[in-house]
């Protein structure tokens, strides 16, 4: 079973994350990138499915020539192989152009399962996954709690906000994880060293087939016309439950504020 | 005045809030249509679409739309926009209605825009990112715009629409039918609104200490008619259930009002909840950065307060 796993770095969670004052996409630059935190688990979850059905996994990034930091981080937890989309045309590529070029990157490769993080936590759309599914023309099993493969039929417990759905489809398939799937390993210093020698395959925006019209900050398809970065909260009234009435005085202002 | 589309919420043929919610937001950008998928439109969802000022109710209703996820209202859609060249989509902004939205926006060769919490009559959408600390403004420059909303970023009004239903005949694609939902498991949970729509959250992380602590957390939502969260922590522990978590990996919620006890105030917290109107905060640590965020704030055991909270609640609404 050929399994891929896409992945994204993105700023350190603890960093105070910015906007470009030229061309309002995300400062890269000035926070450390780790790989996508739900993307540990995706990549978690595909080492388990090949584990179990004697496979191989590759992990494909798109992103600047630092991204493949993230790569090595995955493979140095136990992925076979990896894939890195580097060019400079594809800065600013919103989510659609990102969808188009992982595709193509995808698309021919004979793929089984495609999994991914069902979040980044630093644009938060959560869309990618369902338009690559859209794109490629193949099953899309996203916000899963649960996988299941048996041969050629993957079941998902797709997480819902009343429980879950049981969704069921044939492979190829489109997965993305949520984090109550599993606990991801970390990498072991074998596992480390042994990244080293695995291979990566650089590839730009031509090497892939993408047409450069589709990609980067001129095509895309929406625009940020201004941003503004919040002043910080005004300091709201902070009491000391010295009296042991904190919660009467709450209920107070729940009161002033007209909640009760 | 040109058509905007409004992707209807449901849930087993109840209207959710956030419909309602959309419809008025349509209202000031064009003429709202409803657009309903699957089965059960009876006349009291109807009305209720209507009352909120749905023009016209386009209805796809086939068996096999609701037998599979996403692909097949992202087809009824992109086949509405193709016929109708509507000024704009709007679209719930759950887990569900972004994948809808992102399929959509790739079918129809239009802009998306995700989790907006305004949007003003040149479509200009108001998002509030980075855990809510930077607001951005952005436009959909190709296509037609296709823009999810936060539930609760806007009041909804009635206004009544004529509600004139147009029956939309839709041949799903095969590569729309290749996900199968065969069974649907609703969890236990009272009879609390659902976290994403709820405008009142009330919030337990750390300091809540046990599963039995949430009790308390209950109790309070209960007086309020509230939602119950939880933060990471909570919900790691295995104190309260992984689907009610707000945070970065959880839930985004974004009501009237947020009451947080024993939550510190992580950055993946706050990533959640941030943009909640008015935020009460009960901690035992004076220090905690969840104190930044609050309106009102009280240092103190929440074993204490919470549960008086509750009681004068109670004999003050009683």
């Amino acid at each position: 079973m050929k399994i891929a796993v896409c992945v994204k770095q993105v700023p350190d969670t603890w960093a105070e994350k910015k906007l470009r004052s030229d061309d309002s996409t995300l400062d890269r630059e000035s926070a450390d990138g780790v790989m996508n935190e739900l993307d540990e688990y995706a990549v978690e979850e595909a080492l388990q499915i090949a584990e179990a059905n004697s496979g191989e996994v590759t992990i494909v990034t798109m992103g600047p020539d630092r991204a493949a930091e993230t790569v090595r981080k995955a493979l140095s937890m136990g992925a076979d192989a990896g894939i890195h989309l580097v060019d400079d045309s594809l800065h600013g590529s919103d989510a659609i152009a990102t969808s188009y070029a992982l595709a193509k990157v995808l698309e021919g490769r004979g793929f089984d399962l495609i999994i991914f993080g069902s979040e980044s936590t630093d644009a938060r759309m959560s869309v990618v996954p369902a338009m690559v599914a859209e794109r490629l023309g193949v099953a899309q099993l996203t916000f899963a709690q649960k996988v299941n493969v048996a041969g050629s039929t993957v079941t998902i417990e797709r997480a819902t906000d009343y429980g879950y759905d049981t969704v069921e489809a044939s492979t190829p398939a489109v997965i993305s994880v949520v984090e109550k799937i599993n606990e991801p390993r970390y990498p072991s210093f074998k596992g480390i060293m042994a990244a080293k020698k695995k291979p990566v395959e650089s590839l730009g925006a031509g090497d892939a087939g993408i047409d450069g019209g589709q990609i980067g900050l001129s095509a895309a398809w929406s625009g940020v016309n201004d941003f503004a970065v919040r002043p910080p909260k005004a300091a709201g009234t902070v009491v000391t439950d010295e009296a042991g009435d904190g919660g009467i005085k709450i209920a107070e202002f729940l009161s002033a504020q007209k909640f009760i | 005045m040109a058509e905007v589309l409004v992707l209807v919420e449901q849930l087993d043929g109840s209207v959710k809030k956030v419909t309602s919610e959309l419809l008025t937001l349509a209202r000031s950008l064009g003429e709202p249509a409803a657009v309903w998928v699957g089965g059960g439109l009876d006349d009291a969802a109807a009305a209720s679409l209507a009352e909120f000022g749905a023009a016209t109710i386009y209805v796809a209703d086939s068996a096999d739309l609701s037998e599979f996820a996403v692909a097949p209202k992202a087809e009824v859609l992109a086949q509405l926009v193709a016929e109708k060249s509507p000024a704009a989509v709007l679209i719930a902004s759950n887990a569900e209605g972004k994948e809808v939205a992102g399929r959509l926006a790739v079918k129809a060769n239009s802009g998306v825009i995700t989790d907006a919490v305004a949007v003003d009559s040149g479509f200009v959408a108001t998002q509030s990112v980075f855990g809510g600390s930077t607001v951005v403004h952005s436009k959909v420059t190709k296509g037609t715009p296709i823009i999810t909303v936060r539930p609760n970023s806007v009041a909804p009004e009635a206004a009544a629409g004529a509600g004139t239903k147009v029956a939309v005949s839709v041949a799903l694609t095969d590569s729309a039918k290749k996900a199968k939902v065969t069974g649907r498991t609703v969890a236990a949970k009272g009879g609390r609104p659902e976290l994403a729509e709820a405008a009142i959250v009330v919030s337990g992380g750390r300091g809540v200490g046990a599963a039995e602590g949430f009790g308390v957390i209950e109790s309070l939502a209960d007086s309020l008619g509230a939602a119950v969260g939880a933060s990471r922590a909570a919900t790691d522990a295995g104190w309260y259930p992984h689907q009610y978590q707000v945070g970065q990996t959880g839930k985004t919620v974004s009501p009237q009002l947020y009451i947080a006890n024993g939550i510190s105030g992580a950055i993946q917290h706050r990533a959640g909840m941030q943009t909640s109107k008015t935020i009460v905060v009960v901690n035992k640590d004076a220090e905690a950065p969840m104190f930044e965020l609050a309106d009102y704030g009280v240092v103190g055991d929440l074993f204490a307060v919470v549960p008086q909270l509750t009681e004068e609640i109670k004999k003050r609404t009683s």
